[in-house]
């Protein structure tokens, strides 16, 4: 026993000397930065308190999930072929399934983490001292937004295969690849949508002084995207509606535009994405398919490479509008002039 | 003055900086040399804390250039906050951490190896007397110390000037003698170039080789106290202070007529204390003269049967200079 605890303090001892040389050099600054930023998060009540409303969502998913698989077991169900991927897609009616939780919460992650990260650092007046010292002005956004989305990929990961292992001990059905590298594109997708809520709540803490403020602009374009985002394209849909429903080309060109514009909610980029990646039986994104199409295709599942085609402009378009937000915060912190308290 | 012989450490050269309409600094020119402490006073609004923000390279000029250290404080920017330590007027610190994690962090942005900032940071605490409040949280504590930390996180990069912006405010007295007395001990054990900017006058006054006098975005006047008084004054003028009993109309009568005296006045709160404790109280009177007359001040009192109970040649503080142009100007501006 105590030759083991030897060989265990040697074997730390001698990292711990591999880290002293590590330490001789030292860090940029734009490093250190995030290491305090994560560890801050970490160390925070917030993040308690987020951990736990996601851990409570995450234990009510896989219980409805599990109940909602148990019932459809003793019928005989044709598509056994997914189940494992069921896991965070079906519901039992009582609770929302995962993706739904994660859909809901995602944005409350970001925007939590985010809301009062420059303006807080403003009131306190530690920005200025920070400024001073020698770094660039960009690290300080820079280090705010990377130590944010480590912070969320950790989380959403965590999330993910904390569902994956309870869901591997419930039902004991194991994953195949095709499904694990499907929910690990899916939590990918999560954490790049995660990061566009936390850069929208760093572009509110740059413009607005008051943090809470800028928390409650956050959570009120979270809802107006959440509920009202689509009621609005609903309401402009029937108010431009073509008269004519036999004018094919009418109809057709209507509905792209209506389209476009529900696809200019990230909310409803995500939940296509991540809902055509974890249901294989997903063909399409298009509301219009001919008879012909429907009637002639296979009835199969599409491969994994083709249901990453598919959302593939989802992705590329939620990418897009986190890079735009982030460059509108980035602008309007390096035109900020930076006194003290002010 | 000797030092005055060395190239300046911080050099401003026509300085502008408008906001829209407003200027906030007017065509500032300003040399400030090694190892010495430059006071920048003005009152609230005077552009100070713009001109250090330009110094630092923290804000742009309008036109004008500067130079800390030779290098060009608006382009290069990065070079010249690695050698100038800045303490911001009420200076923030992550609260719910301890001094020393304070310290230690402004120590890695400066790309001070962990172990050496470490033993920094130990030392800079010492050196301003935290070192028994060095494990606590920084929320705890007063504003004397925080002051104080603030000192220790500009020092702790090793800087050759440093810039505190209003470094008194809020100290109670005796903290604000300790404070200077530390900056003073700095400057001249280390050979820091200090620039401090204070609407204190008085505080100023005990530590500053040399006093700018800045209103409105312009430097007024600059150089030592003395010079600043003379610059100021036109004429230099006299004022000594003497307590007197009793003091009668004779008396003042007297002194007014002696070869030099402008006025003679008593000090208001003895006014009143007269009426109630009647003739024997001591009675302190102000006498302006445009030459030097202590002597025979008190030789005047003597031969009118007075006793003299104390004598004070008034030297001028920053306050009277200060007050003066304040006066000066207002007065310049009605007519204008």
């Amino acid at each position: 026993m105590s030759a083991w605890a030897d060989k265990l303090r040697m074997a730390i001892g001698g990292k711990r000397t591999a880290a002293a040389v590590e330490r001789q050099r030292p860090t940029p600054p734009f490093w250190v930065m995030v290491q305090k930023e994560f560890g801050d998060h970490i160390r925070s009540w917030r993040f308690v308190i987020l951990l736990a409303i996601v851990t409570l969502a995450c234990i009510g998913s896989i219980y409805t999930a599990v109940t909602a698989i148990k019932a459809g077991a003793t019928q005989a169900d044709a598509d056994v072929r997914f189940l494992f991927l069921s896991m965070f897609t079906i519901s039992d009616g009582n609770l929302p399934n995962f993706l739904t939780f994660l859909s809901f919460l995602a944005p409350l992650i970001g925007i939590a983490i985010g809301f009062d990260s420059v303006n807080s650092e403003r009131n306190k007046g530690t920005l200025s001292r920070v400024m001073s010292q020698p770094v660039h002005r960009d690290d300080f956004l820079n280090a705010k937004f990377v130590a944010g989305l480590l912070l969320i990929a950790v989380v959403v990961f965590s999330l993910g295969l904390l569902v994956m292992g309870m869901g591997l001990y419930t039902i004991g059905y194991p994953p195949t690849p095709e499904e694990f590298g499907r929910v690990v594109v899916t939590l990918l997708i999560t954490t790049v949508y995660v990061g566009l809520w936390l850069n929208l709540s760093l572009l509110f803490s740059v413009k607005f002084k008051q943090a809470a403020t800028s928390a409650l602009a956050g959570i009120a374009l979270w809802i107006f995207f959440l509920v009202f985002y689509s009621m609005i394209v609903n309401l402009i849909g029937n108010a431009t509606a073509p008269g004519n429903l036999n004018d094919a080309a009418a109809v057709i060109g209507h509905s792209n535009w209506m389209q476009l514009l529900s696809r200019l909610s990230p909310a409803q980029l995500f939940q296509e994405a991540a809902s055509t990646l974890l249901l294989p039986d997903v063909r399409t994104l298009n509301p219009f398919i001919t008879q012909e199409q429907a009637y002639l295709a296979i009835s199969a599942p599409l491969s994994f490479g083709q249901s990453t085609l598919l959302v593939w402009p989802h992705i590329v378009a939620l990418i897009a509008e986190t890079a735009v937000i982030f460059a509108a915060s980035y602008v309007s912190f390096m035109r900020q002039e930076i006194r003290s308290r002010s | 003055m000797s030092i005055q012989a060395a190239e300046p450490v911080i050099e401003l050269k026509n300085l502008v900086k408008k906001y829209g309409d407003f200027t906030a600094v007017d065509f500032l020119t300003l040399g400030i040399y090694p190892g010495e402490i430059f006071g920048l006073l003005g009152p609230n609004g005077a552009g100070k804390t713009t001109t250090i923000l330009m110094m630092l390279g923290l804000t742009e000029p309008t036109s004008g250039s500067v130079k800390v250290c030779g290098i060009d404080s608006t382009r290069n920017p990065m070079q010249v906050k690695r050698k100038v330590g800045y303490m911001p007027d009420d200076v923030g610190f992550y609260e719910d951490r301890t001094a020393f994690d304070n310290l230690i962090y402004t120590a890695r942005l400066n790309r001070i190896p962990e172990a050496e900032a470490r033993q920094r940071a130990h030392l800079m605490l010492e050196r301003v007397g935290l070192t028994e409040a060095s494990g606590k949280k920084v929320g705890a504590f007063s504003r004397g110390m925080r002051q104080r930390l603030g000192l220790a996180d500009v020092l702790i990069k090793k800087p050759d000037v440093i810039i505190l912006d209003e470094p008194t405010l809020g100290i109670d007295p005796e903290g604000v003698r300790e404070l200077l007395a530390l900056i003073r001990d700095l400057s001249r054990t280390e050979g820091l170039t200090v620039l401090l900017s204070s609407h204190h006058l008085h505080q100023v006054q005990q530590i500053c080789d040399r006093v700018g006098l800045f209103v409105r975005g312009k430097l007024i006047a600059s150089g030592d106290i003395e010079s600043l008084s003379r610059q100021l004054d036109g004429a230099p003028t006299h004022q000594v202070e003497l307590d007197v009993v009793p003091a009668s109309e004779a008396l003042e009568t007297a002194l007014r007529e002696l070869e030099g005296v402008t006025a003679v006045s008593r000090k208001e709160t003895d006014r009143l204390a007269a009426i109630d404790a009647g003739a024997q109280t001591p009675v302190t009177l102000v006498v302006t003269s445009e030459t030097e007359l202590t002597a025979e001040l008190a030789n005047a009192v003597i031969r009118q049967d007075a006793r003299l109970l104390g004598l004070r040649p008034h030297r001028y503080g920053l306050d009277d200079i200060y007050h003066r142009y304040f006066e000066g100007g207002e007065a310049r501006e009605r007519v204008g």
